[in-house]
């Protein structure tokens, strides 16, 4: 029973950055209809800026994915202002060619400047764990799940209850309507793209510490991050959010009770049988397309 | 830029001390090493150790009155890419001999290219005992294969106390580490102990909780854990934190590094099956040669740890090395012939080759030896 419990808890950390990851890919695609392939390389920004924070100015590690967040925030508002602003974000084809061209050259910078060795991000935890009934959890997987959660919810809040929150949901429901009432959707467009980037960057910030920062590690976070916003619908934010939970606990279970072999491979199963059975994902109305 | 970087700075190396001036073109090696992707580290440093080796040569005068230029290809940690890197050093850069290419999966990828093109390569790392098993005569290996790590392991059993009664595998999912714990499995049954449960992980998995968790009540006293520095690194850490109650003992000479800096809890104690100890040189077969090496890495301010792999790429150039020498040309059908003819004094032990494989197509594979050491609280030390 207790492995079960245990099972339950690392789903339940991973899950929390999963859904992340998740929301930062699906609120872009919701607003601009752009398949943001460097989500991962922003994740791995994230990573990386709270490395050199923490282990190179030795800026203290709570500050560093404040730090983390802003540039995310920065480079995401930048990318879109630059490179997507003047386009035709319906031409589908131009717009996902710059996101792979982003990708492929994020990529490189950061090999480029840090290397292909993994590196260790130092926390200010104990590494002894903590324990109740015979479970244990490292206290920086602790802080990382209530860091997420607490997240979670401030973004929840500020999409529900503010006046930036009501123009997002505008523009999400209908972009022409949004602008009759004044929603400047330019605007909106740069401050989504900034605000999805910089989840992918906080969601790397905080995983790192968790695992190791490494140039490649963000092609597995972006094909997760696609998995789940399609297990949520895409542009589904609460899908997304269910959608990242929903992935940790498939990996955890499947990789447990059926084999670890195919841990990576369970997500992927479930999203072939939504994509069959249930194409707009599992937590999202039927849309009209066309 | 790394692949870039350590070549110039090989041949910086080979320049700044090189006294006559060469009239003729240096002698290619080919290096086919994981430069990046999941296992970096341990490319990194096989590299570095190469490049020391080859700083070596040219600084002793260079091999036929020739200098010696490492081409160093980046195979990016995927079998595919390992095809591609030996493609482009055999056909562009036309290298007589490759050494390469670390993982096992990488390097049975890289053996049909070898036939093909007729292109010897000594191989530093990979374990697997299907590469010299294949028929593929142009293959001379270095390191150990899995069977003789466990063979060599069985010898120190005997030192665990207390002593090892059933054992549990975590293996990264690939020819290295489902053949390492496949040998080991034999050697441990043949002795009387049992074997628990066996989980692997995918190469780039980072998070390894739900396997460790699965481990967690075997009722098991060893976990025996087989992949790279990185995922050894995340491994012991994660099984620290869920406080998995079996010693732990990773197999196929990479250590994990990061360790020293950020130690698993008080107390936790990880014991290693390393090809050379860094810590305890003078323990080696060849005192001096281990010595000189570890002088000379030092010198060149490598990490420290990054030495239990680097010797694999010091003692795969001197190999080659011996054998251009001994072929007295740059013919990779005579280098491969005069392969099974080195004798060589490595920071290993005896470097020679034996006949492995099916008669008429045999490969070469030494016999090296193994060292435990073990890893508490950032500390090192020989068992």
């Amino acid at each position: 029973m207790d492995e079960i419990f245990q099972h339950v808890i690392n789903a339940l950390v991973l899950g929390s950055t999963y859904a992340l990851l998740g929301i930062g890919l699906t609120i872009i695609f919701g607003i601009m209809r752009v398949v943001n392939f460097a989500h991962g390389e922003l994740y791995t920004l994230g990573a990386y800026v709270a490395y050199g924070m923490v282990a190179l100015l030795n800026l203290d590690f709570f500050s560093s994915i404040i730090v983390a967040a802003v540039i995310g925030l920065l480079v995401g508002g930048l990318i879109e202002f630059v490179l997507l602003r003047r386009k035709d974000l319906k031409n589908i084809d131009e717009v996902m060619l710059i996101m792979i061209g982003i990708m492929i050259i994020m990529q490189n910078l950061e090999l480029m400047a840090w290397g292909g060795v993994a590196k260790i991000i130092p926390t200010p935890f104990s590494q002894d764990p903590i324990s109740f009934a015979g479970l244990y959890i490292s206290p920086t997987r602790l802080f990382v799940f209530i860091t997420a959660v607490i997240l979670l919810i401030i973004f929840y809040l500020a999409i529900e209850r503010t006046r930036f929150g009501l123009a997002i949901r505008a523009t999400f429901q209908d972009q022409d309507a949004a602008r009759i009432v004044g929603v400047n959707v330019k605007s909106i467009y740069t401050l989504t793209f900034a605000l999805g980037s910089a989840m992918a960057a906080v969601a790397g910030a905080l995983l790192a510490p968790m695992f190791v920062a490494t140039p490649l590690m963000g092609d597995l976070a972006s094909l997760k991050a696609f998995a789940i916003v399609i297990l949520g619908g895409l542009g589904n934010l609460g899908g997304a959010a269910l959608g990242g939970f929903l992935l940790a606990f498939l990996e955890e279970f499947g990789a447990s009770y059926i084999s670890s072999a195919y841990r990576d491979a369970f997500g992927f199963v479930v999203i072939i049988l939504v994509m069959l059975f249930r194409p707009q994902g599992l937590f999202a109305a039927k849309e009209r397309v066309g | 830029m790394k692949k870039t970087t350590s070549y110039l700075a090989s041949l910086l190396l080979g320049t700044l001390v090189a006294s006559p001036v060469w009239a003729a073109d240096p002698i290619k090696i080919g290096v086919s090493q994981p430069l990046t992707g999941a296992v970096a580290a341990s490319g990194n440093y096989v590299t570095n150790g190469a490049i020391i080796a080859a700083a070596e040569l040219n600084e002793n005068g260079g091999l036929l009155g020739r200098q010696v230029e490492l081409i160093i290809e980046d195979n990016k940690s995927n079998p595919r890419e390992a095809v591609n890197a030996a493609e482009k050093l055999i056909l562009s850069d036309k290298v007589p001999v490759i050494m390469g290419a670390w993982s096992s999966t990488y390097t049975l990828a890289t053996m049909p290219k070898l036939e093909e093109y007729g292109v010897p390569m000594v191989v530093e790392t990979s374990s697997s005992s299907k590469i010299t098993k294949a028929g593929n005569p142009w293959i001379f290996r270095i390191a150990p294969t899995s069977e003789m790590e466990a063979q060599a392991f069985a010898k120190k059993l005997d030192n665990f106390d207390p002593p090892i009664k059933k054992v549990d595998f975590l293996s990264v999912n690939n020819d290295w580490g489902l053949g390492a714990s496949q040998e080991f499995e034999k050697m441990f049954t043949e002795r009387g102990i049992e074997i628990g449960r066996k989980e692997t992980v995918a190469p780039s998995t980072v998070d390894l909780s739900a396997q460790l968790s699965a481990l967690k009540n075997t009722g098991s006293d060893t976990l025996i854990m087989t992949s790279g520095v990185e995922q050894l690194t995340l491994g012991i850490r994660q099984a620290a934190d869920q406080q998995l109650t079996q010693r732990i003992v990773t197999t196929g000479g990479s250590f994990p590094e990061p360790l020293l800096a950020s130690p698993a809890p008080k107390g936790y104690t990880s014991t290693h099956l390393l090809f050379f100890s860094p810590w305890t040189p003078e323990s080696a077969v060849y005192p001096d040669v281990a010595t000189k090496f570890v002088d000379a890495w030092n010198e060149a301010g490598y990490s420290f740890p990054g030495l239990s792999e680097g010797f694999r790429g010091y003692d795969g150039i001197m190999t080659i090395a011996a054998a251009i020498k001994g072929a007295g040309s740059t013919d990779s059908d005579a280098i491969r012939k005069a392969l099974w003819d080195v004798k060589l004094n490595g920071v290993n032990g005896d470097i020679a080759f034996f006949k492995d494989g099916p008669e008429g197509k045999e490969s070469g594979q030494n016999e090296p030896n193994v060292y435990v050491v073990q890893l508490a609280d950032g500390e090192v030390s020989a068992q």
